[in-house]
């Protein structure tokens, strides 16, 4: 009895790896359903979903023109400080003061991508963007104003 | 730990496992007596990736603390955000459009199936089999395009908020899910012939870190490692919120308590998870997919609890308000911890390398238990 269920043990035993290994050799010969993906060699044909969220960005029209109104709503949106925007008073067509964006400062590195600035945002001034390569060799560099220089608000976004 | 060593008998040997150990899944750190090859004493040391996230939801408004709860449990981080903005649901009495509530479920159970089938492969290479490993990241990557194309983000995904949802389903989603589920259905049977019926596997969990339905009641164990010692304690069951009472799902359930029954009940409840979601795929209803709220949310004074099931157990969230914009005290009652503190009574007794299997079998996410 004894000698009986010993072998059948190692009969079984067997069995259960050569049914694991039959997967195996499965794979081994069928060279299509292998779906790695080649990362850093297919970079020109990588293709994010829209709505992938890689970094904050601020849209510019063909005249260097954004929608953003300084109006703070981002800043006050984020979690994590991650945006800071600095405004300035502007004389408008009729000579009043009004005011506008000098500079929207946005730290990369402390963006946790929960996308509450593009929420709150009502004037669909920033968007996020697919990119998601940010390594940089120097922290300095990942701290970025989106306003273009000399960039404008554009007309008729109140 | 000079007392530690003061106590322990001559002979007795004390190894350190991690902090820094590919088996403990991030940084928890063991202190494990041991005589001979059996453990006598099993001490876990946390806080190497304490950050305060508690503390810190003390500053942040009420839409605001909700994406630090995915930075805890990032494998089931579609259900903590589920159960932080029904708290805050509960708070406001708001009324969650049905569409919301399906999608909710849906992304819940997909994010289960991807944390199971993650735990399947780290399982099967803590015992030593690498292969499952990369089984299992194939189909979890199926998921990991799903949402990235849904909610944006792969694991941190932020998408349920206060009302509903973030986004409506992409117009692909309906289609990517069906794909997954017949992929996962074919695969299933794979994954039993790798590893469940493998007899390597079985006599190195079978009998093994045995854990009794009264200590697992006692240590405040939830989800399959309590499950799998007869606990019934799916709160999707006991307790429905958000429309699980009309779905028909089997609790898995299993009685022997011991490393190999975690593990069934484990698989088991994917094949649940899929049914529920072949159940709604199809009867997602048209309408919202987040209610109307005010820009500033503000809490009513008073106490907010509500706990949801995540893939690794009973996860809960207690919100104190003072009626201001943003919480008096948040307390998180996440299900690693509980677990955890049971590890030590489930381990005494065992040789030290059945140790892993154990912990393997506990499903343990460090994140959550140090927070």
């Amino acid at each position: 009895m004894f000698l009986k269920d010993y072998f059948n043990d190692i009969a079984q035993a067997v069995g259960s790896l050569l049914s694991g290994m039959r997967r195996t050799g499965y794979y081994f010969t069928h060279h299509k359903e292998i779906i790695t993906e080649q990362y850093p060699d297919n970079r020109a044909t990588l293709v994010l979903p829209e709505r992938f969220r890689g970094e904050v960005v601020m849209p510019h029209n063909g005249q260097n023109e954004h929608r953003c109104t300084g109006c703070t709503a981002c800043e006050l949106a984020c979690p994590n400080g991650t945006i800071k925007i600095v405004t300035k008073f502007e004389l408008n067509a009729e000579g009043k003061r009004k005011k506008a964006v000098d500079a929207f400062v946005y730290h990369l590195e402390l963006c946790t991508m929960c996308n509450l600035c593009i929420q709150a945002c009502p004037t669909d001034a920033i968007k996020m963007a697919q990119s998601f390569e940010h390594s940089v060799y120097d922290r300095s560099q990942l701290t970025k104003i989106l306003n273009k220089p000399e960039s404008k608000l554009q007309e008729g976004v109140e | 730990m000079v007392e530690e060593i003061g106590t322990t008998d001559e002979g007795d040997l004390i190894i350190n496992i991690g902090p820094q150990h590919p088996a403990t899944h991030g940084v928890l750190h063991l202190v494990i007596t041991l005589n001979g090859e059996t453990v006598r004493k099993v001490e876990p040391h946390l806080g190497y990736i304490h950050r305060s996230i508690e503390k810190m939801c003390e500053s942040l408004s009420y839409r605001q603390f909700i994406y630090s709860t995915s930075r805890m449990d990032y494998l089931s981080s579609h259900i903590n955000n589920h159960c932080c903005a029904m708290t805050v649901e509960k708070g406001l009495q708001l009324e969650v459009p049905e569409r919301a509530a399906v999608i909710r479920i849906l992304m819940d159970e997909l994010t289960r199936i991807a944390s199971h089938v993650l735990w399947w492969g780290a399982m099967a290479m803590d015992i030593g089999a690498f292969t499952p490993f990369f089984h299992a990241f194939r189909e979890r990557e199926m998921i990991n395009d799903i949402m990235e194309e849904t909610c944006g983000a792969r694991l941190t995904m932020n998408y349920m908020v206060p009302g509903g949802v973030q986004f409506d389903l992409h117009p692909n989603f309906h289609r990517r899910v069906k794909a997954f589920v017949k992929q996962l259905r074919n695969k299933l049977p794979e994954y039993d012939e790798l590893v469940t019926h493998n007899a390597i596997f079985k006599s190195r969990t079978k009998g093994v870190g045995i854990l009794s339905k009264e200590d697992a009641i006692s240590y405040g164990c939830s989800g399959p490692t309590a499950r799998a010692s007869g606990v019934d304690c799916d709160i999707r069951k006991t307790y429905p919120y958000e429309g699980y009472e009309k779905l028909q799902f089997e609790q898995a359930m299993s009685t022997d308590g011991d490393t190999y029954s975690r593990y069934l009940v484990r698989m088991v409840e994917m094949r649940q998870s899929l049914s529920i979601i072949e159940q709604l795929i199809d009867n997602i209803p048209e309408g919202d997919f987040q209610a109307k709220t005010k820009a500033v949310l503000k809490l009513p004074k008073g106490e907010f609890y509500s706990r949801v099931e995540t893939a690794r157990g009973e996860f809960g969230v207690y919100i104190v308000s003072e009626g201001g914009t943003t919480p008096y005290r948040i307390k998180f009652r996440s299900p690693g911890f509980s677990n955890l503190s049971a590890l030590d009574h489930t381990v005494r007794g065992q040789k030290i390398g059945d140790l892993v299997a154990i912990m393997g079998s506990f499903d343990l996410v460090i994140p959550d238990i140090d927070r």
